[in-house]
C-alpha cells in the first residue's frame, strides 16, 4: 500500500497551494471583516478548472478524481475557510445537474458554471422548520400544465444570491415523505424566485448565507432534475463525497491553525524561553498534528474509495465526524497557545477558530454522523 | 519559433536544509522537490513568446528519474514537450552546459531560455557556458525580451541600472527575477500534461561525459548566528566596534 499522493494530484496540490497563498489569502482577514463576497478569487478559481472538477470534459470540466478535490479543498479552506465552502457548494451544485441532468440540462447549466461565466452554484435543500430531518421538508410543487409552481422558503442557502443556478428540492406529493420530493434546477432571475434575508454568521464571514424564497415561481418540465419523486435520492447521492469534503475543508483550516500555532509558539517568550519549549505546549502541538495526520488518512480512504466506485456511508461519516472535531480542538488549542492574542482579530487562529466550528453542524451534524456509524458498525458493516 | 527551456529540480525553499552527517551534501530523503523558482520564469517567459508568435515550447531537465514530476510542472503550465536527460549524481554547471549544448543540437530551437541560477547551488554559470560552447549570443539577467522577427531584445538587470541589448537569433538568455509573474497550472493544464510525451535520453547516448570538473570536498552548516547586544549609548558602541569586532 503506498500512501503517496499520485504525480497529477502532487501537481494540482503544489499549483492550488501557491494560489491559495498568493490570491486567497491575503484579503481573508479583511474579507472576514467586511463580509465581501470573494468575487474575484473565484473568477480566478473558476479559470483554474476548480468549479467543475469532477464534471467531465464535454461539459466544460476537468472529469478528475475525488482525490484531486479534497485536495484542493484541503488547501483553499487552509488558506480562507470561506472561499473554500463557496467552492464546495458549487461543485456539490454541479454534481447534482452531472448525475441526475439531461444533456441539456448539462450543457445549459454546467458549460457555462465551468467557463466561470455563472459566478457560482447553490443547492437548497435546508428550510427554517428541517434541517438533519431534511425529508420533512415543506416547499412545494404543484403541477400546473407542462410545468410546476414552487412555493417555499428555504433556510441557510450558501452561494445564493450569487448563484447561477440553484438545485432545489420540493414537495410534488402532500405526505409522501422521502418519496414525495422532486428536485428542480431553477436558473437566477426566474420570476417568482428571490433571494430573501442574509444571515450574520459567526465565521465564514465572507461566504453568502441567505434564505431562497420562491412564490409561485413557475419552471417549465425542462427544469425538474431527474424524475418526479426522485428528489430525496439527487439529494443524498453526492451526499458522501459532500462529507469527505467537508472533512477536508476542516482538515485544511485545522493544518492552518496548527502552522498558525507553532509560529507564534517559537517567537513568543514567557520565563525566559520561548514557549515552544514548554512541555504543555509541546503537548497541544503533538496531539493537533497527530490527530490532523490521521484525519488527513481517513480523507484519503473516503476518496480513494470513492474513486473507486465503493459504497462509503460509514467511511465518510467517520472521516467526516473525525475531521471536524480534530480540527475543532486543533483550533481551541492553538488559541490557548497565542493566550490573550488568540482572543483578538491581530492573529488568524481567531478567524479559525469561528470558522471551523460550523464544520460539525453542516452537511450532517456530529451527532448525525455517529448515528449513521452506529448503525453500521452494529448491523455488521 | 521553437523554444528549449531548462527546469533544475530543486529543495523547496521552505525548508531549512540540513547538512549530511558526513558533510558530502544536504538531505533530499523526504524533503519537497520544486521547480527552481528562476526556471519557473524562464518557462512562463517561453509560453508568452509561444503564445504571441506561434511555435513550439521544449522542456528540458537533467536528473532522475523523479525529475519527471518537475518536467510535468512545466508541461502543465503549458509546455509542449519534454526531455529528460537521466543522471544520477551531481552535475556541475558545466557538465549540465554541455548536455544542453547536446540537446540543443538534436532539436535546434531558435532560441533557449534557463533561469539565471538555481537555488541550490546558485552557481549562475549554465547558461553562459552553453552559450560559449555553441558560440550563439547571449543576453542573461532578462527583465524583458522582445521578439520581432528574427530580432530578440532583451533588457538585463545589470549593477546600477538596466541595459537594453539585442541579438538575431539563434540565442540564449536566462531570466531574472522580475521577468513575469509564473501562471498557476490549471487542473486542465495538468491533466493534459499527464499525455504529453517526455523522452528520455542518457549522457551517453548524447555523447556527453558528465564526470564532475568542481569536486565538493566538504559541506558545513554556517556558524550559528550570535544574539544582538543593546548598547547604551554611542560611546559604548564606538568601543565594542572598536575592541570586540574590531571593524573599526
Ligand atoms: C453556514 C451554513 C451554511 C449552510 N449551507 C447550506 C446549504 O447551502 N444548503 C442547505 O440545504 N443547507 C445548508 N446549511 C444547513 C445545514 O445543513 C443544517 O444546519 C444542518 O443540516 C443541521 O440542521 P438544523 O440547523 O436544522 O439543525 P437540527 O436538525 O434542528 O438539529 C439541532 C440539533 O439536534 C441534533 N439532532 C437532530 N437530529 C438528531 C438525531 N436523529 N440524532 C441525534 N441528534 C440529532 C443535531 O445534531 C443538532 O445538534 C447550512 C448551514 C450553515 C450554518
Amino acid at each position: 500500500m503506498d500512501l503517496t499522493l499520485p504525480e497529477e494530484v502532487q501537481l494540482l496540490r503544489d499549483s492550488v497551494r501557491a494560489f491559495a497563498r498568493d490570491v486567497v489569502a491575503p484579503s481573508a482577514a479583511e474579507r472576514d471583516r467586511t463580509g465581501a463576497f470573494p468575487t474575484e478569487i473565484l473568477r480566478q478559481a473558476a479559470a483554474l478548472g476548480l468549479y467543475g472538477i469532477k464534471v467531465p470534459e464535454e461539459y466544460g470540466g476537468t472529469g478528475a478524481s475525488m482525490l484531486a478535490y479534497v485536495t484542493v479543498m484541503e488547501e483553499i479552506a487552509a488558506a480562507c475557510a470561506s472561499t473554500a465552502v463557496s467552492l464546495a457548494v458549487i461543485n456539490l451544485g454541479a454534481d447534482c445537474v452531472m448525475r441526475f441532468g439531461t444533456d441539456a440540462q448539462k450543457k445549459r447549466f454546467l458549460t457555462p458554471l465551468c467557463r466561470g461565466d455563472l459566478q457560482a452554484a447553490a443547492f437548497c435543500l435546508s428550510e427554517p422548520h428541517s434541517g438533519s430531518d431534511a425529508a420533512a421538508l415543506q416547499a412545494t410543487a404543484r403541477r400546473d400544465g407542462n410545468g410546476y409552481v414552487l412555493n417555499g422558503t428555504k433556510q441557510w442557502i450558501t452561494n445564493g444570491a450569487h448563484a447561477g443556478f440553484s438545485v432545489v428540492f420540493a414537495r410534488t406529493t402532500p405526505d409522501g415523505g422521502a418519496k414525495g420530493i422532486t428536485a428542480f434546477v431553477i436558473p437566477q432571475g426566474t420570476p417568482g424566485f428571490r433571494v430573501g434575508k442574509e444571515e450574520h454568521k459567526m465565521g465564514l464571514r465572507s461566504s453568502n448565507t441567505v434564505q431562497m424564497i420562491m412564490e409561485d415561481c413557475r419552471v417549465d418540465d425542462s427544469l425538474r432534475l431527474g424524475a418526479e419523486g426522485q428528489g430525496f435520492e439527487v439529494a443524498m447521492a453526492g451526499l458522501d463525497g459532500g462529507r469527505v469534503g467537508i472533512a477536508a475543508q476542516a482538515l485544511g483550516m485545522g493544518r492552518a491553525a496548527l502552522q498558525e500555532g507553532v509560529r507564534y509558539a517559537k517567537e513568543r517568550k514567557a520565563f525566559g524561553k520561548t514557549i515552544a519549549d514548554l512541555g504543555a505546549v509541546q503537548d497541544f502541538i503533538a496531539d493537533t498534528a497527530m490527530q490532523l495526520d490521521a484525519a488527513r488518512l481517513l480523507v484519503w480512504r473516503g476518496a480513494t474509495m470513492l474513486d473507486r466506485g465503493l459504497r462509503i456511508t460509514r467511511e465518510a461519516a467517520m472521516a467526516k465526524v473525525f475531521s471536524t472535531e480534530a480540527a475543532g480542538r486543533a483550533a481551541d488549542r492553538m488559541l490557548q497557545v497565542h493566550g490573550g492574542y488568540g482572543y483578538v482579530n491581530d492573529f488568524p487562529i481567531e478567524r479559525i477558530y469561528r470558522d471551523v466550528r460550523v464544520t460539525r453542524i453542516y452537511e450532517g451534524a456530529s451527532e448525525i454522523q455517529r448515528v449513521v456509524i452506529g448503525r453500521a458498525v452494529t448491523a455488521g458493516g | 519559433m521553437k523554444i528549449l527551456v531548462t527546469v533544475k529540480r530543486v529543495m523547496d525553499y521552505n525548508v531549512k536544509p540540513k547538512v549530511k552527517p558526513d558533510g558530502s551534501g544536504v538531505v533530499t530523503d523526504g524533503v519537497n522537490m520544486i521547480v527552481n523558482p528562476f526556471d519557473e520564469i524562464a518557462v512562463e517567459e517561453s509560453l508568452k513568446l509561444k503564445e504571441k508568435n506561434g511555435g513550439e515550447v521544449v522542456v528540458l531537465s537533467i536528473g532522475t528519474k523523479d525529475t519527471t514530476t518537475q518536467i510535468r510542472a512545466a508541461l502543465a503550465m503549458g509546455a509542449d514537450r519534454g526531455i529528460l536527460v537521466l543522471a544520477d549524481g551531481s552535475v556541475d554547471p558545466d557538465a549540465a552546459a554541455r548536455l544542453i549544448k547536446a540537446v540543443y543540437e538534436q532539436e535546434k530551437p531558435d532560441l533557449v531560455v534557463l533561469g539565471k541560477q538555481a537555488i541550490d547551488d546558485d552557481s549562475s554559470q549554465a547558461g553562459q557556458l552553453l552559450a560559449e560552447y555553441l558560440g550563439l549570443p547571449q543576453a542573461t539577467f532578462a527583465s524583458k525580451v522582445d521578439v520581432a522577427g528574427k530580432t530578440v531584445t532583451v533588457t538585463r538587470e545589470v549593477d546600477g541600472g538596466l541595459e537594453t541589448i539585442s541579438f538575431d537569433m539563434p540565442g540564449v538568455v536566462t531570466a531574472d527575477l522580475r521577468l513575469n509573474t509564473p501562471r498557476y497550472a490549471s487542473l486542465p493544464g495538468i491533466m493534459k500534461a499527464k499525455k504529453k510525451e517526455v523522452k528520455e535520453f542518457t549522457p551517453a547516448a548524447l555523447g556527453v561525459d558528465i564526470a564532475p570538473k568542481v569536486k565538493v570536498l566538504k559541506l558545513e552548516e554556517p556558524k550559528a548566528r550570535q544574539a544582538g547586544q543593546k548598547v547604551p549609548d554611542v560611546a559604548t558602541l564606538v568601543g565594542k566596534l572598536r575592541n570586540e569586532a574590531k571593524a573599526l
